[in-house]
């Protein structure tokens, strides 16, 4: 089957008057018709720049370099302005992190419906105006009828944000971009939207890019994981095997500084020392290794691509299935402690 | 909205109390009224009695509300240089400048409107950056310079227009005297109402851009054409809207400000309206007709300024209609 | 390999020198990058120099009675026919260079320019610290009559207190006291936006830690506001001066033209226009026309540096 999406070698660049940075480098990965992808990762590591690339919206200076994406088994990554506009809306949504700026406040909430419904299909303005009821009703906004002659500021957030949605998917797109949907919303909010979102997709038999910097949204809604740091993929693969047993000593150190109710509470939280390090200064090799408990010589020489790692993919040289390129003794033995396995041996079920 | 509406007055009429304060302060207290007004050789006894038969020997504030009641209805005195009504002077000369400045004003929106957009829009092409050097222009040169120019190349050089004077004007049931309705009255308002107009075209359209650029660089936008939306749609039906809303409203502010640059312009082109008369008030130390001309401009200023509000509230639903119902 | 891991790159710049820094910093860099800023700057730089010098510039002395001679009148300029190459701009309807004449106007246009601005400045920092500091019935005052202020364009305020200085000091007295006059009252037609300026910033850095630490240790509140406060505000402040600057030298250029500004005997870019304007029709252009292209030189340049300041200045068009 063919997936929805399909990036390859993605390389998206931005040129300062300091020189030109790599936002993206060389990122892989697919996403299956129906699947959620959730794409993980601190602040700077590039996750809503990769989607703003798939949607044909990076802001100028930056541009795809490199790579192809591929959208159904089309390239769409070398289309023109025009061509591209057609693609966005009807077959690939998108959703920004705060409602109310994502919303003009000068226009009523129905007319911005029936302009985007209006845009992708050829409908009477009654039908449109029916559609647009329909849809409020569907994101579950109460009186759907009344409110469309309200306006943005007259919602609370979390309804915002079901309009948001409602105005995304109103010509059922294949792709569904969801950048931060839930970051700006109260907690109290949060998982009705991402239920929500993750219904009305799966009913469309939509794909979901959900990116977040929040890993439990993506325990929760989920089907895959992929991690990234600094530009570059770390690990991809379901979330149960991502979360409970990272493979790449980055994932892992994230994993581990998230406080669970079972743990001790007077236990400090785990760290990882250091910081993601800036576009403009990324380490020669691989990017984590300065801040790496596994790090041996390869590891500042040479960048690790992916590697297979048990189920999931892991870009770390702990996997690499090479037998001339193992890793010292002590750091094999280190990082398996920790359920990160080398290339040959099984993880350890630890939990 | 009726509440803001009353708050808008208040001001308004706090701002007016303030400036007949200083209206009157100038008026009373610069210079000598009663020496302004007879000649050299009135005796002592008589300036004293003049003093007291224009009351100025009353308690101050007994002065002040005269001054008010008496502004009120539209009484500000006589004129020191030509010993007319003030009021009456005021009256024949406003249509003059109401005229060329309302002229200006569309002047002013009619092309600055449209270039800012442009520029807005494209911001790299030629003509984008050739209507910016315009503009800069427009905003380093003065008034005068501007108009001196204009009748040194429209009118010495080419002959094409009149440097001077209104042309011929028509009365209008004796209130208003009107030059748009002859041919000479129009030729003579198109360079002074372009010399007027020139500064306010340029802000406008440095507004308009400025506002622009700052709309496209919103989530809405962003938003918008991630739902596919086309770039008509974008450009003109959403950045257009929300860049004009606040600056229709600032431009409506200009509006007075054109109205007190006329001084500059009327000078220039010797155009016969108030800002002439102000002038020569100030050059003569004429503080009668100071003090009602500054009493007139805050007037308008105010009106304008308050309409202006009622209008942001108008078209901004956000303020209109309150925040939130959770 | 060099270990660059990580490194705060900004913790290496400041071991170099202040000039080199000043060489590598951001204002810099776009003030090389703008061919048009860097023409702007030299421009004023000359205009400026040769204004401050203008007794050792100019070919003539145009206000020493002992050389002008009426028969020197109306020559146009040295290119023209019938111009005299003594007088590379012509002479006006005294006898006097224009190109001299031009170069002293400059220094009075000048220097009422950067007074204005300076008082201006001086005020308006002033009052917006104290607006901004003590806050309270003070504040609501200041700003009360800034709110009125700001309801009229400036010219027109330049204008009254113009009239106003012009009565109360009686027509003999007044002309020696004209340029404070005006600078006086074009100062004071621009204090309010430093005023509000420099009070937003005061009320957004008054509740910062090293107030509140500066408050603890006991500094009293002018040391506070002045030596704390004030350099963080300066900024903004000297972008509006600079802008500011342009439109003190039109304001002054305009007043002197209408009549109420510097007078004949010393006269402004803007008198020299006023004077040469009679002369317009009458076919000798050049004694209003070559002193109105300086006028519209001088403000186009410090108006496009003081554009570029702004834009280099401001964070949000990074």
């Amino acid at each position: 089957m063919t997936a929805t999406l399909s990036v390859r070698n993605l390389r998206v660049e931005i040129p300062t008057r300091g020189g030109v940075l790599r936002a993206i480098d060389d990122l892989s990965f697919d996403i299956a018709p129906g699947e959620v992808l959730g794409v993980v990762g601190e602040s700077g590591a590039g996750k809503s720049i990769t989607g703003s690339a798939i949607i044909g919206l990076l802001e100028p200076p930056g541009r795809v370099a490199a790579g192809e994406i591929r959208l159904g088994g089309e390239r769409i990554d070398d289309l023109g302005p025009d061509q591209m506009r057609r693609i966005r809306g009807r077959r690939i949504g998108m959703i920004f992190q705060d409602p109310l700026t994502s919303l003009n406040p000068l226009y009523r909430i129905g007319d911005q419906l029936t302009e985007t419904i209006l845009t992708h299909e050829r409908l009477s303005q009654r039908a449109a105006r029916d559609k647009a009821q329909k849809l409020l009703e569907e994101v579950g906004i109460p009186a759907a009828g009344a409110r469309l002659s309200a306006y943005p500021h007259q919602f609370s957030g979390g309804m915002r944000q079901r309009v948001v949605i409602a105005l995304a998917l109103c010509a059922d797109p294949e792709l569904v971009i969801a950048d931060e949907p839930t970051t700006a919303l109260d907690v109290s909010v949060q998982a009705q939207i991402i239920a929500l979102l993750k219904r009305l997709c799966s009913e469309r038999g939509a794909s979901v890019m959900l990116i977040t910097h929040d890993m439990g949204v993506i325990a929760e809604t989920a089907d895959r994981v992929c991690v990234l740091y600094a530009g570059r993929l770390a690990e991809i693969g379901p979330v149960r095997a991502v979360v409970k047993h990272p493979q790449h000593p980055y994932t892992h150190g994230l994993m581990s500084a998230i406080p669970s109710l079972a743990g001790d509470p007077d236990e400090e939280l785990a760290q990882i020392p250091g910081a993601m390090p800036r576009l403009g200064a990324i380490p020669d090799g691989c990017a984590f290794n300065p801040r790496c408990d596994h790090a041996f010589a390869r590891c500042r020489a040479e960048r690790p691509h992916p590697y297979p790692a048990g189920a999931s993919d892991a870009a770390c040289f702990l996997h690499d299935p090479d037998p001339a390129h193992r890793p010292p003794e002590p750091v094999a033995r280190a990082a398996a402690a920790r359920g990160i396995a080398a290339a040959d041996e099984t993880p350890e079920a630890t939990s | 909205m009726i509440a803001f509406a009353i708050r808008r007055f208040m001001q308004a009429l706090g701002v007016m109390l303030v400036v007949a304060l200083i209206s009157f302060l100038m008026f009373r207290f610069v210079g000598d009224p009663v020496n302004q007004l007879v000649g050299v050789d009135t005796s002592p006894a008589e300036r004293e009695a003049l003093r007291q038969a224009l009351g100025l020997n009353d308690p101050v504030m007994i002065q002040f509300s005269r001054f008010i009641v008496k502004a009120v209805q539209m009484d500000f005195g006589i004129s020191y240089q030509f010993k007319q009504p003030v009021a009456a002077l005021i009256a024949s000369r406003l249509p003059a400048t109401l005229e060329l400045s309302f002229v200006s004003a569309l002047f002013a929106l009619a092309v600055g409107v449209p270039m800012g957009v442009y520029t807005g829009l494209y911001r790299n092409t030629l003509l984008a950056r050739g209507f910016l050097a315009i503009s800069l222009i427009g905003v380093s040169l003065p008034t005068f310079l501007i108009g001196i120019l204009l009748i040194f190349v429209v009118s010495v050089h080419l002959g094409w227009l009149p440097s001077f004077g209104r042309g011929e004007t028509v009365n209008l049931g004796g209130v208003w005297t009107t030059g748009l309705l002859t041919k000479s009255g129009l030729l003579s308002l198109i360079l002074p109402a372009i010399t007027l107009g020139l500064f306010q075209m340029t802000l406008i359209m440095r507004l308009v851009r400025g506002e622009m650029l700052e709309v496209l660089r919103t989530d809405y936008i962003k938003f918008a054409r991630a739902r596919g939306l086309s770039r008509r749609a974008v450009n003109f039906g959403h950045a257009l809207k929300n860049t004009l809303v606040p600056v229709i409203t600032i431009t409506g502010l200009q509006l007075g400000s054109i109205i007190a640059f006329a001084i500059i312009t009327e000078t220039v082109f010797q155009w016969p309206g108030m800002g002439l008369l102000f002038l020569q008030a100030v050059q003569n130390v004429d503080i009668p007709i100071m003090a009602a001309y500054l009493l007139l401009i805050a007037f308008l200023f105010v009106t304008i300024n308050f309409i202006v509000d009622l209008l942001y509230v108008a078209v901004d639903p956000r303020i209109r209609l309150g925040e939130a119902r959770r | 390999m060099p270990d660059v891991v990580g490194k705060d790159t900004n913790g290496a710049a400041a071991a170099r020198g202040p000039l080199r820094r000043a060489i590598e910093s951001d204002l810099w860099y776009s003030f090389t990058r703008s061919p048009v800023t860097v023409v702007s700057a030299a421009v004023t730089l000359v205009m400026i120099l040769s204004a401050a010098f203008a007794s050792l510039v100019a070919p003539h002395n145009p206000f020493d009675p002992a050389t002008i001679s009426i028969l020197d009148s109306f020559y146009p300029p040295a290119w023209m026919e019938g111009g005299d190459p003594r007088f590379l701009l012509g002479t006006d309807d005294q006898g006097r260079d224009i190109l001299s004449t031009i170069l002293y106007g400059m220094r009075i246009s000048l220097a009422v320019g950067f007074a204005s601005v300076l008082f201006a400045m001086v005020i308006g920092v002033t009052l917006g610290l104290v607006a901004g500091y003590i806050g309270g019935a003070v504040d609501s005052v200041i700003m009360r009559i800034a709110d009125v202020q700001l309801t009229f364009p400036a010219i027109l305020i330049a204008l009254l207190i113009n009239g106003v200085a012009r009565a109360m000091a009686g027509p003999q007295s007044y002309d020696q006291v004209v340029l404070v006059v005006l600078v006086l009252s074009i100062g004071l037609s621009f204090w309010v936006q430093y005023a509000r300026t420099v009070r937003g910033s005061v009320l957004v850095e008054a509740n910062k830690e090293y107030v509140l630490a500066a408050r603890l240790i006991g500094l009293r509140p002018w040391t506070i506001m002045f030596k704390h406060v004030l350099p963080n505000v300066m900024g903004p402040v000297l972008v509006i001066a600079t802008i500011n600057l342009a439109l003190a030298i039109i304001t002054e250029a305009t007043l002197s033209f209408l009549g109420v500004g510097v007078p004949p005997t010393e006269p402004s870019l803007g008198t020299l226009i006023r004077i040469g304007n009679d002369f317009l029709f009458s076919g000798e252009w050049w004694i209003t026309i070559f002193p109105g292209i300086t006028l519209a030189i001088l403000a186009l340049a410090v108006n496009l540096l003081g554009d570029w300041l702004r834009d280099a200045l401001n964070p949000k068009l990074r």
